[in-house]
């Protein structure tokens, strides 16, 4: 059979007057690693993200720390391939935990990879964010499992000092089967590696000649491979090579995060002036070439991503299989919850969404969640909002709560004193019940609480502020 | 804020309580009638038709009035059904009183239902509005929500958290050790320390042994005028005082409290003590009923009612300051520890152990010469919560011990 070379079109125009700049950007690794001697890793270990975590609460993380400091966004492009709703919009509830302006826009791309690169390609053209997360789940005992991995990473577009231009791009498309999955089954499948490697190969080749041959340059400083073919990556250092690095996803293949994770990894170490060619391989090959820029220096987020892989709390494989649904464990004797409901959380966006309290004019008191009528001074005068997500705050009490349902038992909750005033309870998210302590500092993170009549009860949680790598895993 | 109180314009004439428990053989209605069947038959040539209407306390075992009045079939008179959190049982009591008192009626019965053990499910169960999924009592527990006193009472105070554990287990061994002296109890046996201490863990510190029983069971009280009350009993117990606080809340959203106190709780026993002219409760109470849900909770009663100086409970509870033969007997019937906890009876249980020991007939849990006794009922947790206190007695006047 005849295979048609390709034909390659119009590339997408890049560049000043045309795109914004990228002037900032944020990963999220979730805290929990699976061991590798459960999954049948050598060595290492695999991120996962907590049974309260998902694509959704896992971009709100990325996304905040890549606006800190900026305008807020006025675009949200959300790009998963592991939506938390299906036929809904997720990226309102990102939307909603930033605690954005309603004139603005909040949208969902699905897929895969592909739609990380659509987030990037309309974020440059409009402003805005670029975010993308993935909870990637594999059968146990499969290639999936061990080679996957779970995260965030968002770019922020605008007007600002410019961290990395855009010196070229090439995408190409193909249609062939190398992985896939029904959009009703939370696991997918691979044919024979060695035939996607084939195609991809290809792929790979045609683009890197391409897009280093209109940029005039014979190599490059940085390459970041991320595809879903894990034989690709294997060779990734062999099909292209970085003269100071070539790196594929820090955490193994992130789905529609995984060019994100890849790139904002080589923005914490890369230096000023030097080229990264971002090479994301996923039915076809988009390809981006930058340079970075002086201002990257200063804007470097403050995790870096390497330290995030690093840290991590080890949970038990079972643990794990329960959290993803694929195994039942016997739940406590506990009613489950119901279902929150749609026109109390709507009212209370601000607080379920956005963590807002209310603090009184008249006298100061700070109340979580807001109130109408001081509990302290009893006015009714219009209170100022407090917004206290990115706040930090200390542990007055606390408990672990092992009668409480839980889609992970025990429950742990903290009586939270918010810096600058304010009490509110919370639950405590990827506890280390050991280390809580009266005093303790805690700052707050965007949560999944549970799931029930397929809705998800989001809310915030505290955790932890001080991070130590407490499990040699 | 005025509260005048009612002292000694009303008077319990009359009382009835089931064995609290396990009891599957027993519907509510079953329950009702138990309790009602002995409250009515203690006074000779009452009938049904001569109480005048009814209050009837049950937190989730039936809802409005009906649940009294069907299956009693009380002949049309009015019945209201009361909800206060676990303070349910007290509050059908507290207006049960007022009607008296207000001259409305001649006899009213209070009646405290609650059938806990149906539902498969530990601890109780709660029912909630439609909500917006963030409040965290939707997933807290009550144990849990109480085991919050321990390590802040440790911190507050620098007690040993060994010793607060002591301090626990005795409430417990304490309460179960009385309730074992009580046929009507949910659980009759003694338990060692080390049992206590080393039970499974349900929340925080807190084992199975420091949770009050989960349990079914009715409990209620006949109430005339004070000056009617010597045509049915000759040992009538007058009302001295009823006080009602329902809390702002505040403490959960205020840093400056310290989970340590219930303020509510504070507040209402100043209002009661006014009301009662009681100056010293510890030299002026017989007895006291408290709202030992959770074993940490009584210790911080014993503060909160004036029992102990603040910071001294963990102490006082440890050289049996509160034992049966202490110098204040708290909880003698077994409190919620080991009676049982049936939410909307365990108000009314409460006095009626206070009625129990007024006549002399506590048995082998008698405290001689008992004449005044207090009982408190908690609705709600640390933060925010009700407080209930009643001072009831055996004479009419000045209190004596």
């Amino acid at each position: 059979m005849h295979r048609r070379r390709p034909r390659i079109g119009r590339d997408f125009q890049w560049g000043a007057g045309v795109t914004k700049n990228l002037i900032g950007y944020g990963t999220y690794l979730p805290r929990y690693r699976l061991s590798g001697s459960d999954i049948g890793l050598r060595r290492g270990n695999r991120v996962v993200a907590s049974f309260d975590e998902d694509s959704t609460t896992m971009a709100v993380a990325a996304a905040a720390v890549a606006i800190k400091g900026h305008r807020d966004p006025e675009h949200v492009y959300f790009a998963t391939s592991s939506p938390a709703y299906a036929d809904k919009t997720n990226a309102t509830a990102i939307h909603a935990a930033l605690r954005l302006p309603s004139a603005s826009f909040a949208v969902d791309l699905g897929g895969t990879g592909r739609g990380a690169v659509a987030a990037w390609r309309m974020a440059s053209l409009t402003g805005g964010l670029a975010v993308a997360a993935d909870v990637r789940i594999g059968r146990p005992g499969s290639a999936d499992e061990k080679l996957g991995g779970d995260g965030a990473a968002a770019l922020l577009f605008g007007d600002g000092l410019c961290l990395a231009e855009v010196m070229g791009s090439t995408s190409l498309t193909e249609e062939f089967l190398d992985r896939w999955r029904s959009p009703t089954a939370s696991t997918g499948q691979q044919w024979e590696e060695r035939f996607g490697a084939q195609r991809y190969g290809e792929l790979i080749d045609t683009a890197v000649t391409r897009t280093l041959d209109k940029a005039g340059l014979p190599n490059v400083d940085h390459v970041v491979l991320v595809c879903p073919n894990s034989a690709i990556v294997k060779r990734a250092a062999t099909l292209v090579k970085g003269e100071r690095s070539t790196v594929t996803s820090p955490v193994g293949h992130s789905g529609a995060a995984d060019a994100l994770i890849g790139l904002t990894a080589t923005l914490d170490t890369a230096g000023a002036g030097e080229t990264i060619l971002v090479v994301s391989a996923v039915d076809g090959c988009d390809m981006l070439l930058l340079r970075t820029t002086e201002a990257l220096l200063s804007a470097r987020q403050p995790e870096p991503v390497i330290a995030q892989r690093g840290a991590g709390l080890g949970v038990a494989y079972l643990t794990y299989l329960s959290w993803r649904g694929l195994v039942e464990v016997e739940p406590p004797r506990r009613p489950e919850p119901d279902r929150p409901a749609a026109p109390p959380s709507s009212r209370a966006v601000g607080w379920k969404f956005g963590l807002t309290g209310s603090r009184c004019e008249s006298c100061g008191f700070v109340h979580f969640p807001p109130m109408i009528v001081c509990t302290e001074c009893g006015s009714i005068d219009p209170m100022a909002d407090v917004p206290a997500a990115g706040l930090g705050g200390t542990i007055a009490t606390y408990t672990v709560d092992r009668l409480a349902y839980s889609p992970s038992p025990p429950v742990v909750q903290a009586v939270i004193d918010v810096d600058g005033g304010g009490r509110c309870t919370l639950e405590i998210a990827d506890t280390e019940p050991d280390r809580l302590t009266v005093g303790a500092r805690v700052e707050f993170t965007f949560r999944r609480l549970f799931t029930a009549g397929g809705v998800a009860d989001y809310f915030w949680k505290a955790r932890l502020t001080e991070r130590v790598q407490e499990e040699q895993l | 804020m005025t509260s005048r109180g009612i002292a000694d314009k009303v008077a319990v004439v009359s009382m009835g309580c089931t064995k609290f428990g396990e009891r599957w053989d027993s519907s509510t209605d079953d329950l009702l009638l138990e309790a009602i069947a002995e409250c009515v038959s203690a006074v000779p040539g009452l009938d049904r038709s001569d109480i005048d209407a009814y209050w009837l306390g049950t937190l989730g075992s039936g809802q409005s009035g009906l649940t009294l009045s069907r299956p009693l079939g009380t002949g049309d008179k009015p019945v209201t059904r009361v909800e206060n959190y676990c303070a349910t049982g007290s509050e059908a009591f507290r207006n049960a009183c007022y009607a008296v008192a207000s001259g409305a009626y001649d006899v009213v019965m209070a009646v405290g239902v609650e059938k806990l053990k149906d539902s498969g499910f530990s601890g109780l169960l709660r029912a909630d509005p439609p909500s917006d999924g963030t409040a965290p009592e939707l997933s807290l527990t009550a144990p849990a929500a109480f085991s919050l006193l321990d390590p802040a009472y440790c911190a507050k105070y620098g007690v040993d958290p060994a010793e607060m554990r002591d301090a626990m287990t005795h409430v417990a061994f304490k309460n179960h050790t009385n309730g074992a002296r009580n046929p009507k109890a949910q659980f009759r046996s003694q338990v060692s320390k080390e049992t206590i201490e080393n039970a499974p863990k349900v929340a925080g510190r807190l084992g199975v042994f420091d949770c009050s029983g989960v349990s079914d069971g009715a409990a209620c009280a006949l109430i005339v005028p004070a000056e009617a009350a010597l045509s049915y009993t000759d040992c009538p117990m007058y009302v001295k005082a009823l006080s009602l606080v329902a809390g702002s809340a505040r403490g959960s959203m205020d840093p400056n409290y310290d989970y340590t106190t219930f303020p509510e709780v504070v507040r209402s026993a100043r209002d009661a003590y006014r009301q009662a002219g009681i100056e010293d409760p510890n030299r002026q109470l017989s007895l006291a009923e408290v709202h030992d849900c959770f074993t940490p909770t009584e210790l911080v009663l014993m503060e909160d009612l004036g029992f102990s100086d603040d910071g001294r409970a963990v102490k006082d509870a440890l050289t049996g300051e509160f034992d049966s033969d202490g110098r204040l007997p708290v909880n003698p019937d077994g409190g919620l520890k080991s009676f049982g906890h049936p939410v909307g009876a365990s108000g009314l249980r409460m006095l009626y152990e206070a009625w129990l020991q007024f006549r002399g007939k506590a048995g082998e849990r008698q405290i001689p010469d008992a004449r005044t006794a207090l009982t408190h009922n908690l609705g709600g947790r640390p933060g925010g919560c009700v407080s209930f206190v009643s001072i009831v007695g055996s004479d009419l006047g000045a209190l004596t011990r």
